[in-house]
């Protein structure tokens, strides 16, 4: 598919103490960013913390205000969009009302004078599935139709950076699901560079190579998918990248590899290398899957930390999973989450239980530990909503 | 529509009898006017064409009949009038064209951001229409008269020779056209491109397009609307005008185009019939020439 005039292979994108101030707002502050050639980087975040202007900055569309923008190497902080390798999937589509889908798609090619445009635009459109659509206006397709075209406007030209800001989000679950794949195909199969902005943090996660998670204008934390779910440095990243439990206290005891917390008079064990601070007033917490429930207060065994004896206020059940909220008096709301093991919940609302994890699997965080919630946001009926929906994806897998 | 989805089918049948007797109401002032004040005068005007002089009567004596004659000979004496009125028309629309699209851009992209100044510069376009189109082409006179800075200055730098004037030239009518048009041309530009989308710009930008090319392929493409509005509010009055060719204006014998003609039979030769065969030529030239444009425009499915 590739064709010798193409880029041949994706080009390295390195954003170097970037600053983009709008009048009377800071939407971008110092913004350091590395990203290898031909990998699949995701940019996550939630609604207005600067992931559009992010791309604008690297499309040429916004000046920044301070620092610079490389690709492959070159300086291309002073070039016009047109100048760069770059191509955008917009995230308001921004297809051209007065062309035809065909005419939209070879436009590209139509600029840089490549070989027969029209075939190669029609088999970019093969790939999202719409070539049957080619002779229609804009105005004629669906949403979620303009938004394929306007990922094949894009990936038609084989930019070496190819931008996507939320190119996935007016799909339904099953398109998306393909069109992940499809795109991670395309990214591999030819070695570009994707800069995939999402707010979505499983679409990241899944698909990316690297996740940058960026709030208010920065980037808190930036790491493989595994690490940042696994080891999140900050209250922001536990939360938005899954659920957490989070606490704080005070240390109270340091050994060489692990450090001790007081949690409302209990002592909880958090392994050195996976905290960040070992001193002072602190945050930690534990992802809801690594706790368990027990219905007895279990031996104090080495190793393992336990909260209780709290109260479950809520069950609710979602198939593969049950989410339980468990009140513990003086520390707050825990939320656990259980393989559904047997038919149904294992307890119910109003049981009393004590909470236990393997003290392996805490973690400590950066953040001031007063700037940390203390206790957990309720479950949300987002949350809910995320665990139906990995439910139906392995489902959807599986079929 | 909605509604009637959901109501008895009595409903339904009755709705679109009773829509189309409000409809009828409602459009009837419109017919009714548009009978009396264009139907029945281009009626006269068409059997006025057709009349022929009475025998043995007065100047300006006419009479019903068949006189198709009339067209060949109007056409036999002003064709070069009818040829003139549609090369300045032409010309004029296209320089209007050229002047107001700039102006209309710059109001309607780059002033986007102060509104203040939008209006401001709105203003200044209507501005002149505050005074007479009379008064204003009388004015073009003066300055452009043989005494005038202009003409003095001209001839100074040897542009103009030294018994050459401004006024009475194709020039100053051509001038004069364009000038009173533009604001015809910059209003309906302003109003597309006020509301041009500039993210197509942007995604044009991407997609390896020059600023030109961009010009050429989205923006052009994006305010066709506002540009055959223009053209055609300048192309169609001043296809038909005859002040600023007239001689006491900005014109001559030598300049004169089809509206002079039919002044001149109407008012001075008491030719009606002549008049009036011109007047119907002229209105059948522009709409040949409208629709064609129209059609080959391709905007019936961007309007
Ligand atoms: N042209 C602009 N002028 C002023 N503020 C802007 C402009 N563009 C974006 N912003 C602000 O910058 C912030 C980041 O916007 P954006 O990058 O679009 O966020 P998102 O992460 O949702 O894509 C928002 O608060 C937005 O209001
Ligand atoms: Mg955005």
């Amino acid at each position: 598919m590739a064709i010798a005039s193409f880029a041949d292979k994706g080009a390295d994108l390195e954003l170097v103490g970037i600053t983009k101030r709008f009048p009377g707002f800071t939407a971008i502050e110092e913004l350091d960013l590395s990203i290898p050639a031909g990998s699949f980087f995701a940019l996550l975040g939630p609604s207005g913390c600067g992931k559009t202007t992010t791309l604008r900055l690297v499309a040429g569309l916004e000046e920044p205000t301070a620092g610079q923008i490389l690709i492959g190497g070159k300086d291309v902080t002073a070039t016009k969009p047109f100048q760069r390798p770059v191509n955008t999937v917009f995230q308001s589509y921004a297809l051209f009302p007065h062309m035809t889908i065909l005419e939209n798609v070879a436009f590209g090619l139509r600029r840089r004078k490549m070989s027969d445009p029209v075939a190669k635009a029609h088999e970019a459109l093969a790939l999202v599935e719409l070539d049957h659509l080619a002779a229609r206006r804009p105005a004629q397709l669906s949403g979620g139709q303009q938004q394929r075209v306007a990922l094949a406007r894009a990936i038609v030209n084989r930019p070496a950076l190819l931008l996507l800001d939320e190119p996935l989000g007016a799909l339904d679950l099953k398109l998306r699901r393909q069109m992940q794949l499809e795109l991670k195909t395309i990214q591999t199969e030819v070695g570009l560079t994707f800069l995939h902005v999402t707010h979505d943090q499983e679409e990241a996660m899944t698909m990316a190579d690297t996740v940058a998670v960026m709030n208010k204008g920065r980037i808190e934390q930036m790491g493989a998918p595994e690490e940042l779910y696994e080891l999140p440095r900050t209250a922001f990243v536990a939360n938005f990248l899954g659920q957490s439990n989070l606490f704080s206290g005070s240390v109270t005891a340091s050994t060489a590899d692990a450090i001790t917390v007081d949690v409302a008079g209990v002592p909880i064990i958090v392994p050195r290398t996976r905290a960040k601070r070992h001193a002072g007033e602190v945050a930690i917490g534990v992802r809801p899957e690594k706790v368990s429930l027990l219905t007895e207060a279990p031996q104090p065994v080495a190793g393992r930390n336990v909260l209780g004896p709290g109260r479950v206020t809520d069950v609710s059940f979602s198939g593969v999973s049950t989410q339980y909220l468990v009140e513990v008096p003086g520390v707050g709301e825990l939320i656990v989450f259980a393989q559904n093991m047997v038919f149904g919940p294992v307890v119910h609302v109003g049981a009393e239980v004590w909470v236990s994890w393997n003290a392996d699997h805490g973690f400590g965080l950066d953040d001031d530990a007063s700037a940390v919630p203390r206790f957990p946001a309720d479950a949300s009926t987002e949350s809910i909503a995320i665990q139906r929906r990995i439910a139906l994806e392995e489902e959807l897998e599986q079929a | 529509m909605a509604f009637t989805a959901f109501s008895s089918q009595a409903v339904v049948e009755q709705a679109p009898r009773k829509r189309s007797f409000i409809a009828l109401v409602l459009l009837l002032p419109g017919i009714l006017y548009l009978v009396l004040f264009f139907l029945a005068p281009l009626i006269s005007l068409v059997i006025t064409s057709f009349q022929q002089p009475v025998l043995d009567g007065d100047v300006g004596e006419y009479t019903a009949g068949f006189q198709w004659q009339n067209y060949t000979d109007a056409m036999g004496e002003y064709w070069p009038l009818v040829l003139r009125a549609f090369g300045f028309a032409i010309i004029a629309t296209v320089l209007a064209l050229i002047i107001s699209y700039p102006i209309a851009y710059f109001i309607g992209v780059k002033a986007r951001r102060w509104p203040l100044l939008q209006s401001l510069l709105l203003t200044l376009v209507i501005a002149p229409f505050f005074i007479s189109f009379l008064l204003r082409t009388l004015a073009w006179k003066q300055i452009m008269s043989d005494e005038g800075p202009i003409v003095q200055f001209l001839k100074t730098v040897a542009i103009l020779p030294s018994d050459g004037h401004l006024t009475g030239t194709t020039f100053s009518v051509i001038f004069g056209l364009t000038y009173n048009f533009i604001p015809f041309m910059t209003l309906p530009l302003y109003a597309t491109l006020e509301r041009l989308d500039l993210r197509y710009i942007e995604a044009g930008a991407d997609l390896y397009a020059s600023p030109f090319t961009v010009f050429r392929k989205v923006t052009i493409p994006l305010s066709m609307p506002g540009i055959v509005s223009g053209t055609l509010l300048t192309f169609i009055p001043a296809a038909g005008d005859y002040i600023n060719a007239s001689r006491d204006f900005l014109g001559s014998s030598s300049t004169a185009m089809v509206g002079n003609a039919i002044e001149a039979n109407f008012l001075v030769l008491q030719n009606y019939p002549i008049a009036a065969a011109l007047s119907i030529v002229l209105m059948a030239v522009i709409l040949i020439i409208v629709g064609i444009y129209v059609r080959r425009s391709g905007t019936e499915d961007l309007i």
